[in-house]
């Protein structure tokens, strides 16, 4: 019998053990990041080709068939993509249809390709699952709804940011990811360089 | 004993997928209301069927769960509640405030101050507060869209026109961080000014299908005029029971001849001050008890 190539190790494994724990609890580390942008979390359970184990906790905690994801340059794979199929069942699209994004912050630019949901539904909008090499709690400053005073996070830029902010309440979000942490950074949060 | 016919917290893993992806839009644009394919639950409408829901989506199994209805541990509604995921997700319960990880109430915020790491979950009954001013879904939503809520001042205008005050007790509408205009579900005004809290604060309304969310630290402010400043009222009374002056007090008829007494809304704030050795004017006297 023929062996299918995208049948394997790779693709078939990584998934959550435990999934409604594991979700569960993968979830409530992305909500403590969503409600207080800056803050790092880190979470455990899943391992996506290519791609760091925070991202593939996300993927594997909100996405589903009926959530079209956009894998930008340098995330496309085709090991990434059998592992969605298998894990997740999410359809691959271009950016402009995507409920969720995932790259890297130069390989998801241009940012006004995404949607940032409609006046009438601002939450139909992109979340974007921004892969970098390291996550610290310094760089740019983080003010806002979620933070009490001010929060620190190392961003790649300031400009983007200020310009998805005056969409508002349009716009989109983002989650960053290095290994087994994540932070988020939503529409409502105003990003200044130290 | 977890039934292990239902999956952990009841909901399907899709189903609360779902609901996670609501949350975490509902928390990215802070009182805007996130429709969601609300489910059936094993409870009627009414009886919190979006904050049980919302609950589901949050739980992990290290949680602890208080739930509240109006103040109390101990009705009906609030025991069902906390019994149904002490089987459907194995999580402890508890009645103290400070001891709970997640709380879920219905139409009322708990006198201590809640911390980093809490999450309220509301069950809310109506979540659009334009609703009773313009029926139509269709128009409120643009009215959001526009940030068109004039009506809404016409309306506590025409409560100082006839009453001489704002007469909006409970339910009483507040802006978000500027933006949106979010009915704070039918908590009484008292409680307004504890919606800006170190805690999560998630809204679920089951029977209408939305979803929406306060961050931490958010900005919201109750409407109000310049020369009828918003006040958070209460009972002009100390509780019976605890003597507190400060808390929101419900008012308990006695007997059929006017007698009557006034308690602590909130069940563990009032029996943690009366377990400190705090008494009102009608706590039994401990001699002749």
């Amino acid at each position: 019998m023929m062996r299918d190539d995208r049948l394997n190790g790779d693709v078939l494994t990584g998934g959550f053990a435990d999934a409604p724990v594991q979700a569960a609890r993968a979830f409530r580390a992305a909500l403590e990041a969503m409600a207080r942008p800056g803050k790092i979390e880190t979470v455990e359970g899943a391992e996506g080709p290519g791609i760091s184990t925070a991202a593939a906790v996300l993927l594997l905690t909100l996405c589903d068939r009926e959530t079209p994801i956009h894998l930008a340059p340098g995330c496309n794979s085709d090991a990434l993509r059998h592992w969605i199929a298998f894990h997740i069942g999410a359809p691959v699209v271009a950016a402009d249809e995507a409920m969720f994004a995932l790259g890297s912050w130069q390989a998801l630019k241009p940012l006004d390709r995404y949607r940032i949901g409609t006046a009438e539904y601002p939450d139909r909008s992109v979340t974007l699952i921004v892969e970098v090499a390291a996550l610290e709690s310094a760089g740019m400053k983080l003010t806002g709804p979620g933070i009490e005073t001010e929060a620190a996070l190392s961003l790649p830029e300031v400009e983007a940011f200020a310009r998805n902010g005056l969409l508002f309440p349009l716009g989109w979000d983002c989650y960053f990811t290095a290994q087994d942490r994540l932070a988020a950074v939503p529409r409502t949060t105003k990003v200044e360089a130290l | 004993m977890t039934d292990q016919a239902y999956n952990f917290a009841y909901l399907d893993e899709q189903t609360k997928r779902m609901i996670r992806r609501a949350l975490l839009k509902a928390l990215a644009v802070p009182g805007y209301q996130v429709p969601f394919a609300s489910r059936e639950m094993p409870m009627p409408y009414g009886w919190g069927t979006g904050g049980v829901q919302v609950t589901a989506a949050c739980l992990t199994p290290e949680d602890r769960l208080k739930v509240i209805d109006q103040g109390a541990d101990d009705t009906t509604n609030a025991v069902s509640i906390r019994k149904f995921f002490e089987r459907t997700a194995e999580v402890e319960t508890t009645e103290h405030t400070a001891e709970a990880t997640v709380i879920q109430t219905r139409h009322r915020i708990p006198e201590q101050p809640l911390e980093e790491g809490q999450i309220l979950v509301y069950q809310v009954p109506i979540p659009e507060p334009l609703r009773f001013l313009e029926p139509r879904e269709t128009e409120t939503r643009k009215m959001h869209a526009l940030e068109e809520y004039g009506l809404m001042h016409v309306k506590l205008y025409e409560d100082i026109a006839h009453n001489g005050a704002i007469s909006t007790a409970y339910a009483y509408p507040v802006k978000v961080e500027g933006r949106y205009v979010m009915d704070p579900s039918p908590i009484p005004k008292f409680d307004n000014p504890k919606l800006e809290s170190a805690a999560i604060q998630l809204f679920g309304a089951g029977r209408e299908q939305r979803i929406y969310a306060l961050p931490p630290h958010t900005k919201v402010v109750s409407l109000d005029f310049e020369d009828h400043p918003f006040e958070a009222s209460k009972a002009d009374h100390d509780c019976d029971l605890c003597g507190c002056g400060s808390s929101y007090l419900d008012e308990v008829i006695t007997d059929d001849a006017g007698g009557r007494m006034f308690v602590c809304s909130d069940t563990d704030f009032c029996a943690t001050r009366q377990a400190e050795g705090h008494r009102g004017a009608l706590s039994p006297q401990e001699e002749y008890a």
